[in-house]
């Protein structure tokens, strides 16, 4: 900051600040000015949703070419948003383009609502877009998340937001992002599969613990954004939207509602979920959640626990240790992800 | 019977014009045009190929035998201006003309193309193991069990140690990589495989395995071939007919015997003599 700017700010009388439909316009007049503005009159001047209009239409006809071709990097502008790229940017802005002020929103960051990241993104929503927000996912319109489908069974009226760091399954193989936009377009995935068959001469199985190259509608290879391959099943054919954005990449793709979502495998060496051997969630007890290790110091000594990932469904089944994950449904015996308690369908707990 | 026929190749690199052809050749005494610069690799060839019969290219570097083999195997030039027609047996178009999921399914399942440079034909990163595999799985095989039998099947027939199947390719020797080529090529039994150059860059012994290896395996599938080389020895010993190449045109062609031993044209004559 110069010497002139400081005077101006100590001064601070704003000539070119001026009423309008939307609200104040923040100054320009200086960087104290604009500190100022922002400490006293907040986001007053923001449109709604943060975005001005023709950035969400923009986003929304990317999401609506996105449903039509499924499993399609469509690419939209990606606007700079109030936090690093990277960050969930695109997430936000897919969000911030579908949300309306009768909307429920969650936000969760590792299957925790509690981030400081999924705390700002849904305070953001919150001040911008004048929408309800929420932790609970059966109470949710809109869930943006990274790393994690929810463990409760989604439904037609929601739609899932999921924040992209790379978009193209292909990269792992080649980093030519020509080369494999050329490969989508002709259905060439022959690499992607040499690259499983050396997984598994190395391995013995295929070892892909994140971003699992998924086919969509048996047509595109898709990258799921960084859920694990737990959550991958709860893609196919399900009842939601699912639209994933990526900031930095500035590529929209979606799984419509009753896609179907085939992770690649083998026909004798098939798609396996994480295995967490016979583990239960030292909090709530549950054996069939995704559970993640955390470790925590005891009188010096480092003590491993597991924990349900998704702290939502765990308090809730610390209340009701036998809650379903459909339970907020009509019918029950939902297929959703791997072994509900009351469906075994979705894939291994062992 | 015959399963590849082509007439009227051609392939020009550059603007090209309407004294192209007329100025370029055997008789010109050049492959480029004086007017345009363009150069005309190929034109005015027509061949066939019957089925498990090897055909024998030769001619010296530049006379457009390359050219004329990637037009056969389909490979496409962006830079080049190609015209003339191929059928194949089975499919009623002219191949040069084909969208590309059936030149993709016609490359991944009929006609296979062993690469004069290994980084064209092989990505060095992936196993030997897996650059054939690549084949197969694009091929549509789903079965790993499957796929690792038929890798190792085509890794004897081409005698590559198995105990190096799952290194990567760029440990491999000269030698050994031309093997994964040619195992490639014939991972999902074509009806034609087109070489340019296989013994490129061997020493005459390894040279000579990859020919015998070749020839036998070549015979044991019936598989026909077209072979391209600098090398008359090579050709002599695997081809049954041979065209000899010069300035971008076909100059001679005939049984490879013939040619050997009663060579007509007088470059052909030339060739010849200069080897023995």
């Amino acid at each position: 900051m110069t010497e002139r700017d400081r005077n101006n700010g100590t001064e601070h009388i704003d000539p070119q600040v001026a009423e309008t439909d939307g609200g104040t316009a923040v100054s320009t007049d200086s960087v104290d000015a604009a500190l100022n503005d922002v400490e006293t009159k907040g986001v007053a001047g923001y449109n709604y949703a943060y975005l001005d209009e023709h950035t969400k239409r923009e986003v929304r006809r990317a999401m609506l070419k996105a449903v039509a071709i499924p499993g399609h990097q469509v690419p939209y502008a990606s606007r700079p948003m109030p936090l690093a790229r990277g960050w969930g940017t695109g997430g936000i802005q897919a969000s911030l383009s579908l949300l309306g002020p009768t909307d429920t929103f969650k936000v969760i960051d590792q299957g925790a609502d509690e981030s400081v990241n999924a705390a700002n993104i849904r305070r953001l929503a919150a001040d911008t877009a004048d929408v309800e927000t929420t932790t609970d996912t059966t109470a949710a319109d809109v869930i943006q998340s990274r790393h994690r489908i929810p463990e409760e069974v989604l439904t037609d009226e929601q739609r899932l937001v999921l924040q992209v760091p790379i978009t193209d399954a292909l990269r792992k193989v080649d980093p030519s992002d020509a080369a494999n936009r050329r490969r989508h377009a002709h259905q060439n995935y022959g690499k992607m599969w040499v690259h499983l068959y050396e997984n598994v001469v190395e391995y013995g199985e295929i070892n892909i613990a994140s971003r699992y190259p998924t086919m969509v509608a048996g047509r595109y290879l898709m990258d799921p954004s960084p859920i694990p391959r737990w959550d991958v099943t709860k893609l196919d054919d399900a009842d939601h939207l699912t639209i994933l954005a990526a900031g930095r990449e500035a590529r929209i793709y979606a799984v419509p509602p009753h896609t179907s979502v085939e992770p690649l495998a083998f026909e004798d060496r098939a798609f396996t979920v994480e295995r967490f051997s016979g583990q239960a969630c030292h909090a709530c007890g549950s054996t069939d959640t995704y559970l993640v290790e955390v470790s925590e110091e005891n009188e010096g000594d480092f003590e491993t626990r597991y924990a349900c990932n998704d702290s939502s469904f765990c308090a809730k089944r610390r209340e009701n240790p036998d809650l379903p994950k459909d339970h907020h449904l009509d019918q029950s015996g939902v297929d959703w992800g791997p072994g509900t308690p009351d469906s075994d369908m979705g894939g291994e707990t062992e | 019977m015959t399963i590849l026929d082509a007439s009227g190749i051609q392939t020009i690199y550059g603007p090209g014009c309407s004294e192209c052809l007329n100025t370029t050749g055997d008789h010109a005494g050049t492959n480029q045009c004086p007017h345009c610069g363009s150069v005309v690799a190929c034109a005015d060839a027509d061949l066939s190929v019957k089925s498990g019969e090897v055909l024998g290219i030769v001619g010296e570097s530049g006379s457009g035998k390359s050219s004329l083999a990637e037009t056969l195997a389909l490979e496409r030039d962006p830079e080049a201006t190609t015209d003339g027609k191929v059928s194949y047996a089975g499919y009623d178009r002219n191949l040069l003309d084909v969208d590309y999921q059936t030149r993709h399914s016609l490359r991944t399942s009929e006609i296979a193309f062993v690469h004069q440079h290994i980084r064209d034909g092989l990505d060095l990163d992936f196993t030997g193991g897996g650059n054939v595999a690549e084949k197969l799985l694009s091929a549509g095989w789903r079965s790993y069990e499957d796929v690792r039998e038929r890798v190792r099947e085509l890794f004897e027939a081409t005698e590559i140690p198995l105990a190096r199947m799952d290194d990567p390719t760029r440990t491999y020797s000269g030698g050994m990589q031309r093997r994964v080529q040619i195992a490639r090529a014939l991972a999902t039994d074509p009806e034609l495989v087109v070489l340019d150059e296989p013994t490129t860059g061997l020493d005459v012994s390894v040279q000579a395995r990859v020919l015998d290896m070749f020839r036998r395996v070549q015979r044991e599938e019936g598989v026909a071939a077209v072979v391209v080389s600098h090398d008359l020895g090579v050709v002599r010993l695997l081809a049954d007919r041979t065209l000899v190449m010069r300035h971008g045109r076909i100059i001679e062609s005939g049984l490879t015997d013939r040619i050997m031993e009663d060579p007509h044209h007088e470059y052909t004559q030339t060739l010849i003599n200069s080897v023995i």
